[in-house]
């Protein structure tokens, strides 16, 4: 059990700077999830932390010691790989017993600990397999077993489960949040998915060419993004953006995107009276549009006019794209909705939940 | 120009006549029932490869096993008195002696030596330069690796100035140090050789077994390193079991390899001196004294020592095929 610090961690390849300045504090017992799209740098800032990478810059502590030359092996750390990397000569058993006779653990504290970890993951029956005789999700329980009877300070995830199909992958994320539940221990996870990031993680840092966008919980990251890009990424359909303007009319303020014009609640005027006349980003979630028939009480609907380009029934919910003169935008409607593809509807943007960018500096204005 | 005709002839006539008689063998095919064509075609297409080998190696083989029970010119039966001349002659013994020396240190030092260049190779970023210059032995003929290394061993009294590269680099390290007549000397020659075959081969080893480490996952590795190993550990724990196969791969060349070693003897001592090997001994006995019969001898007593290793390597393959 330890915390983690990134302090100001630069990873430079040649020309390309993959880690940029990174500082993060991770405290102890946490379930930190870093996301992004691939190439973002958010393996590399894990394989930092492994010291399967070398620091070009920055300090990277693990509790209160400084890891930038501490070899793998002397880190305290475990880690799950994406491939699972299991020794393919070695039964299930010697698999997970390898870093403990490393150790030179006693043999009956290594029967034991392998035995427990087998429990846990409901894999005993496996411990004289061969990796090769496993499935992938058995395959990616043996490498999460590898890590836990190692009992580290620190649990580290690289896309752990990007090789196993969809369902699998929803029974093992709750698999690993019951885990670190149970372990109480820090946990660090790579991940390119946002439901996965959003589903388990206690923070989520979103990471992009090597900058950190963000770092919140998945809550705040969703209601409150700091900026265009983490705005898009957390959300799935993404965040609608217009290129807009804020207008001020007999002191109110509206959102013009040209083909529409949407007012502004009352309470965020102070926020955004500075921008009037300037060119903005209109953000609103596809949630937050909504069929007016339908639409939720307690919101804030400003009517807009659409046409309707394609829906899709998803069963639960329909997605509806839209597009507003030169606007095209997704809303999530209610199945009930009659609304047919080709129609000329009035949509209800919930003004409550809108967001606002500079359009210089791509931040949120708050 | 006839020479040329000849060729044209060849290069033009071969690959018509395959054409040909596949087209022939087809038409005939043709005339058949479905289910006695699908029985026939097998066996016309691969008869011929079959007739060749017949011809070309299987009956060569069995004529000199017949051979080998036979005097110098074949006129009369001799029993296994050949064999008997093999197993008792003391050229003979030396040249087993020989060969054995040759199993054990040859073998071990390519495998070893592969092993070792493609490990380290794998870590620096020179490695392609690095493998091509320890490859390059391997791409010179044995006579030209035989006048290399005359030079390399060449003697001159102590005194005098030396022009063979290992002595001259030896006196100049040692001032004491007595220049050597390498491949005289009956102490050093056969390990003289022995280097020189080293040198040429361990080139080959490093490509197989280089190959073989490449084919395991960085990941893997860098798991190992994680869980707590060194490199030591990871090379002894993960790696080594991990190319294994291709390990016994290599071993079983280079034995198949060195049972039949002839050309850096026949080039640089001619069996003289203690050097003698299996195979040169078999070529003086066929072309220098022209007996058949002990030349035949020595050559079955050759094949039945590589078959096994054969059928080792064979099966291990097959083995391996099966995993995938």
């Amino acid at each position: 059990m330890a915390s983690v610090t990134y302090e100001h961690v630069y990873k430079r390849f040649g020309e390309v700077t993959a880690v940029n300045d990174l500082s993060i504090k991770v405290e102890d017992r946490e379930f930190l999830v870093l996301v992004g799209p691939s190439g973002c740098g958010k393996s590399t800032a894990l394989r930092l932390l492994a010291g399967l990478e070398e620091i070009t810059d920055g300090t990277i502590y693990i509790g209160d010691r400084v890891v930038n030359d501490v070899a793998p092996k002397d880190r305290d750390i475990a880690m799950v790989f994406q491939s699972y990397a299991l020794y393919p000569h070695m039964s299930v058993y010697d698999n997970m017993a390898f870093g403990l006779k490393l150790r030179k653990t006693p043999k009956d504290e290594i029967k034991r600990r392998v035995e427990e970890a087998a429990e846990i993951l409901g894999i005993p029956h496996l411990l004289d397999r061969k990796p090769r005789q496993l499935s992938g999700g058995q395959r990616q329980r043996v490498a999460v077993g590898r890590a836990i009877v190692r009992e580290p300070k620190v649990f580290l995830f690289d896309e752990p489960l990007s090789n196993l199909d969809a369902k699998l992958r929803v029974e093992t994320r709750a698999n690993i949040s019951r885990l670190h539940q149970r372990l109480q221990t820090t946990f660090i996870y790579v991940t390119h998915d946002q439901v996965e990031a959003m589903t388990m993680a206690s923070r989520i840092a979103v990471m992009n060419q090597g900058i950190l966008q963000q770092i919140d919980t998945p809550q705040n990251l969703y209601d409150l993004p700091d900026n265009i890009f983490v705005a898009g990424f957390i959300g799935s359909p993404a965040m609608n953006f217009f290129n807009a303007s804020i207008r001020k009319d007999d002191g109110k303020l509206y959102v013009d995107g040209g083909a529409f014009s949407v007012k502004v609640p009352e309470e965020r005027i102070p926020t955004y009276e500075a921008y009037v006349g300037k060119p903005v980003v209109f953000g609103i979630r596809p949630e937050d549009i909504h069929d007016p028939n339908f639409a939720p009480p307690g919101i804030d609907p400003q009517p807009v006019e659409a046409n309707v380009d394609v829906t899709e029934l998803m069963g639960n919910e329909i997605f509806v794209y839209l597009n507003s003169g030169d606007h095209n935008y997704v809303a999530r409607f209610d199945p009930r909705t009659s609304i047919r593809m080709g129609n000329n509807v009035q949509v209800a943007f919930n003004m409550a939940n809108m967001h606002i960018f500079d359009r210089d500096t791509e931040r949120a204005v708050r | 120009m006839d020479r040329l005709l000849t060729g044209i002839v060849v290069v033009v006539g071969v690959p018509l006549a395959t054409v040909l008689y596949v087209a022939i063998i087809e038409w005939i095919v043709a005339r058949f029932s479905f289910r006695v064509r699908e029985k026939i075609r097998p066996i016309l297409w691969f008869g011929p490869a079959v007739l060749l080998l017949t011809f070309y190696l299987i009956y060569p083989t069995i004529n000199t096993i017949y051979l080998s029970l036979f005097n110098a010119d074949s006129s009369e039966y001799v029993g296994f008195d050949n064999y008997i001349f093999a197993f008792t002659n003391n050229r003979m013994l030396e040249a087993f002696r020989n060969n054995l020396l040759w199993l054990v240190f040859f073998t071990a030092a390519t495998v070893v030596f592969g092993l070792i260049i493609a490990t380290l190779a794998d870590r620096v970023r020179y490695e392609t330069a690095v493998k091509s210059l320890i490859f390059l032995p391997m791409v010179i003929s044995s006579v030209a690796a035989g006048v290399i290394w005359k030079l390399m061993y060449e003697f001159e009294p102590k005194g005098q100035p030396q022009t063979g590269t290992v002595n001259a680099f030896l006196t100049t390290i040692l001032p004491d140090f007595t220049p050597q007549a390498w491949l005289v000397n009956t102490n050093t020659n056969n390990p003289a050789l022995i280097v020189i075959g080293i040198w040429m081969w361990t080139g080959f080893s490093m490509v197989i077994l280089s190959a073989a480490l490449k084919g395991i996952p960085e990941e893997l590795l860098e798991a190992a390193r994680v869980d707590g190993a060194n490199e030591f550990q990871i090379f002894r724990s993960i790696t080594l079991p991990m190319i294994q196969s291709t390990i016994a791969v290599v071993v079983t060349t280079m034995i198949i390899n060195v049972l039949k070693i002839f050309d850096i003897v026949y080039v640089m001592t001619n069996g003289n001196l203690g050097t003698e090997v299996i195979a040169n001994r078999m070529y003086k006995e066929m072309f220098n004294f022209r007996h058949f019969g002990r030349a035949s001898a020595i050559a079955v007593i050759l094949l039945t020592a590589v078959i096994p290793v054969m059928l080792y390597n064979i099966r291990r393959f097959r083995e391996q095929e099966e995993l995938r």
